[in-house]
């Protein structure tokens, strides 16, 4: 096992090193777990679906400062009450894309069902919302970065503009995610 | 003397504003460490009723709750299971309580959580949370999530709330046991340095 682990990682460092000549390929003391992640990231940044994301390139998108509102929903294929309530934000990104309203739709999936679970989801469901999936597993300090008062539970949903801000660790229904909504474009 | 009424009422009425907001200001409840968590009464897998107080011998509790169902909780059950082995014969022992609703997730009934015990070798009680009465005591949001207590004269004492460790996905990637870190603190009489953490999790089914 560990031989194949070295056999990869040698490879995965060769390939990073030929296809990104140009970009600073990082790999410090601590090189295998860290040279490891990086293996697997870039294998799985392959999707054409969702770019996967950790959180210092997802955080950008929880901080725009134009005329749209987003909508930034986090959520799984697994979490039962995250599906039941995703046909309202793909509704409510659909009905209010003539107000500047934006939906972006978070993925906590395990990396290892993007393939299996997420890419089948995203095209049975025929999600037209943005969807990103974030791959962060040290979910202790980008969490309280999301919002202060995030115990961590999914779904949890974030409504912003770049006069205001309100987190939600809750379930919606559509009339509760429009009211919402609504106070945002006042 | 009426001033002396006057500043008396002004106190009540910032001890009533204090009081209301310390408990509902940004909607949570529960225990923060340091406070005393209640003790319970709650069915075991093997069929018997299990308390904190039923442990006479042990020095405080990881207390975890967790189900069969929720994939992050199902990514920790050999670490708390290891936990159990590790630590209950150091005097704390874990106890898992199944916090959801099962007539939302019948996966996590009695019987889906005995056939998941045995499957798994747990030797740890995994109790369920009858009439869902005890996990919003403590204030757990999902699972899993966990309260390290310490048994004191006072009573069993939040030491610490969160999660086990730094990376859910694989344990071989972990580069901070919180939890491993916490309990090595209370055994040596040491203050714990990281008394509360988060993590994503599958909120509790209602």
């Amino acid at each position: 096992m560990k031989q194949i682990l070295l056999v990869l990682l040698a490879i995965t460092i060769v390939s990073c090193k030929t296809e990104k000549k140009e970009e600073e390929v990082n790999i410090p003391k601590e090189s295998k777990a860290i040279a490891v992640e990086l293996m697997k990231k870039r294998n799985e940044d392959t999707f054409e679906a969702f770019p996967v994301y950790n959180f210092s390139e997802l955080e950008p998108l929880l901080n725009k400062v134009d005329n749209k509102t987003y909508v930034v929903n986090f959520w799984a294929t697994w979490c039962a009450p995250c599906v039941k309530e995703l046909p309202y934000f793909e509704q409510l990104n659909a009905e209010y894309k003539t107000k500047d309203v934006e939906v972006i739709l978070v993925s906590l999936d395990f990396p290892k069902q993007y393939k299996k679970k997420l890419v089948p989801f995203i095209e049975k469901h025929n999600l037209a919302s943005k969807v990103v999936a974030l791959n962060d597993t040290d979910s202790n300090s980008w969490i309280p970065k999301v919002n202060e008062d995030w115990s961590g539970a999914i779904p949890a949903t974030i409504i912003y503009n770049k006069d205001k801000r309100r987190f939600y660790e809750q379930s919606f229904n559509y009339k509760e995610l429009q009211k919402e909504v609504n106070a945002f474009l006042n | 003397m009426k001033k002396i009424v006057q500043l008396l009422c002004v106190a009540v009425v910032i001890l009533g504003i204090s009081a209301f907001t310390s408990g509902t200001k940004d909607g949570k409840v529960g225990y923060k460490v340091g406070d005393i968590a209640a003790d319970f009464k709650l069915e075991n897998i093997d069929g018997n009723m299990v308390s904190l107080a039923d442990f006479k011998e042990a020095k405080g509790f990881i207390v975890t709750f967790t189900c069969n169902t929720c994939p992050y909780a199902v990514a920790y059950e050999d670490r708390t299971e290891a936990l159990n082995k590790k630590y209950a014969k150091l005097g704390y022992p874990v106890i898992a309580i199944m916090p959801n609703n099962t007539d939302v997730k019948p996966g996590d009934n009695m019987a889906s959580m005995k056939a998941r015990a045995k499957e798994k070798g747990f030797t740890f009680p995994y109790l369920m949370d009858k009439g869902q009465k005890v996990y919003p005591q403590y204030g757990a949001t999902k699972t899993p999530h966990i309260y390290i207590l310490e048994k004191t004269k006072k009573g069993n004492v939040v030491k610490y709330i969160g999660a086990i460790d730094d990376n859910y996905s694989d344990a071989s990637l972990v580069k901070e046991k919180y939890v491993e870190n916490a309990v090595d603190a209370l055994l040596k009489g040491e203050d714990i340095k990281v008394k509360e953490t988060r993590a994503i999790g599958c909120s509790i089914k209602v």
